[in-house]
């Protein structure tokens, strides 16, 4: 794909976001809406996480995938990674730097479980991006999930005080706004073409 | 074709192993924390591999704090102090705190402190009491149609040494599709003279994992595990005047105090309520009413909240609360000692503050 790392990056926050344009990573993005420093924590992780395992899985696509024709593994290999890559970060963090640990620790397990983190990786196999675009395209992903996972903690910290009608309360009322935010997200698509 | 499956195998599996040696050699390397020592009350000293729960290596010490829910951080029981070495308060903790516990700052839960380093921590002297007994059920008794009374002989050699009051915690043997055990607390029902063996009541709570194997699968002759004392209920060696109320199984230590208490001799007044719903839910009613006899001043109380016309019931009837006005002679000398559900706990403590009886002489012993 032509398309330079620079643009990508940025097209990856706004123009295809990918919560808000590929609707990725929802479960865990609705459940941990609720506060603004959890999410914030998870969103650090999410971005560190999908950084990181982009570039391993695209190395390990181009490098050993590939070569060996397996190409059709890269399902479970992708996970395989993920899983791997999170397990080994905990004990890093938690070695490391406790504080960190404390702060991100139990939300790190739940990474491996989102779709975004393997939904991007999957993403750059079908676009045939070039390593630096797909270390590009992780990292504006994961500022991308963040910035969105934020903007719904803090709406949802706002609807606290607010009348919600008790069918719509909780998780109801989080997916509305996040179709809604997802319209505005929608505005910006034509501007950059990434699919 | 063969070979090419096999290759794709021998590929995917050379990957998976490469993996899982990197995090077996990560994990040697990175969580390997050495010895570390635990400093208890500045007077004991235990060497433990690091690593695991602060709950679980000082169990493995011998030395067993509380802990209802065994180890999930649901219970709270296994609060201490970790004066140093413990890291930042966990957000796993902070709802089992108070607002003063977590002012207080080195508060902790021991079951989520991981101990990485030297720790120091300080708990109370009487935890070193606490130790684990191998029992052998001897006797099974049907007090009511869902409480049973069990009592368990302990080993050879084994004493234990309790307050009347306190409670042990049977562990559960996995049975039927249940696979894990569990640790629940009881209330130790017979007295502390007998102490190579003690007796539990237990009520049945419909699909409690703990309940359901005391009342249908636990046998005469089973082997089982338990620790203790634990608690902070007992009674205070003073002279002033006794309430006590109890609802359900909470029968159990008051019977054990009242018992301990004949053997000792008192000259306290003392008056028991005992609420219940119907006439089938009272038990023991006579041997409490024997003890009215044995004591100069003492009145068994039972009080029934759903008493029908044909149980032709003559006692007294409704909540107990109603009734505390016209026993209680002088409530800044009144002590209180309350063992019930929660909630009947909250009622009757309110009433008990009411008539005046001072907050720092009501101790309860709630099944939360």
């Amino acid at each position: 794909m032509d398309i330079s790392s620079f643009v990508l990056f940025w097209a990856a926050i706004f123009t295809s976001n990918i919560l808000l344009t590929n609707f990725l990573g929802m479960c865990s993005y609705l459940s941990v809406s609720r506060e603004m420093e959890s999410s914030f924590g998870l969103g650090i992780s999410v971005l560190f996480v999908l950084t990181v395992t982009t570039g391993l899985n695209w190395l390990v696509y181009r490098y050993i995938l590939v070569p060996f024709d397996i190409v059709y593994l890269q399902y479970i290999v992708f996970i395989i990674v993920i899983a791997a890559f999170v397990q080994l970060l905990e004990l890093v963090i938690e070695r490391y730097a406790p504080a960190l640990y404390y702060t991100l620790g139990i939300f790190l397990p739940l990474i491996t479980v989102n779709c975004a983190i393997f939904g991007v990786s999957l993403f750059m196999v079908i676009r045939n991006y070039n390593f630096l675009q797909s270390i590009a395209f992780g990292a504006g992903s994961g500022i991308g999930w963040m910035l969105a996972i934020l903007m719904l903690a803090a709406i949802r910290r706002k609807l606290k005080e607010k009348l919600v009608p008790t069918g719509l309360q909780g998780v109801g009322i989080s997916l509305i706004i996040t179709g809604i935010m997802a319209l505005a997200f929608v505005g910006f698509s034509g501007i950059v073409q990434v699919q | 074709m063969l070979l090419m499956i096999l290759k794709d195998v021998a590929v995917l599996s050379a990957i998976g192993v490469s993996l899982a040696t990197v995090m077996v050699i990560a994990g040697r390397w990175l969580s390997n924390y050495g010895e570390c020592k635990i400093d208890i009350n500045g007077k004991r000293e235990v060497t433990i591999t690091g690593g695991t729960s602060l709950l679980s290596s000082l169990s493995d010490k011998q030395i067993f704090l509380p802990s209802a829910c065994g180890g999930r951080g649901s219970c709270g029981a296994c609060k201490c102090k970790v004066i140093s070495g413990g890291g930042p308060l966990l957000p796993t903790e902070k709802p089992l705190l108070s607002k003063e516990e977590i002012a207080e700052g080195n508060i902790r839960l021991a079951c989520q402190v991981k101990v990485k380093s030297d720790v120091k921590i300080e708990i109370p002297s009487s935890i070193f009491n606490i130790r684990r007994f191998h029992a052998t059920i001897a006797e099974i008794i049907d007090l009511t149609y869902d409480i049973k009374e069990i009592t368990f002989k302990f080993a050879e050699g084994e004493k234990i040494d309790f307050l009347a009051g306190q409670y042990v915690q049977l562990e559960s043997e996995p049975y039927n599709k249940v696979k894990e055990r569990v640790t629940r607390a009881y209330s130790i029902s017979s007295k502390p003279e007998i102490n190579d063996a003690l007796q539990l009541i237990i009520r049945y709570v419909p699909e409690g994992i703990c309940t359901t194997w005391v009342h249908k699968h636990l046998k005469v002759g089973d082997k089982v595990s338990l620790t203790g004392p634990y608690g902070d209920f007992y009674l205070r060696d003073t002279q002033a005047d006794i309430i006590f109320v109890a609802g359900g199984s909470g029968k159990a230590p008051i019977k054990s105090i009242l018992e301990h208490l004949q053997v000792t001799g008192t000259s306290r007044r003392m008056t028991y309520f005992f609420g219940a719903r119907t006439p089938k839910d009272l038990y023991l009613t006579e041997e409490m009413k024997a003890l009215e006899q044995v004591f100069s001043e003492f009145k068994y109380e039972p009080v029934l909240s759903a008493a029908k016309p044909e149980d032709k019931w003559t006692g007294k009837t409704g909540y107990v609360m109603p009734y505390f006005a016209e026993t209680i002679r002088d409530p800044k000398n009144t002590e209180a000692y309350l063992c019930g559900s929660p909630g009947m706990i909250n009622a009757v403590q309110k009433a008990l503050i009411e008539n005046g009886i001072p907050t720092d002489k009501i101790y309860y012993d709630s099944f939360g």
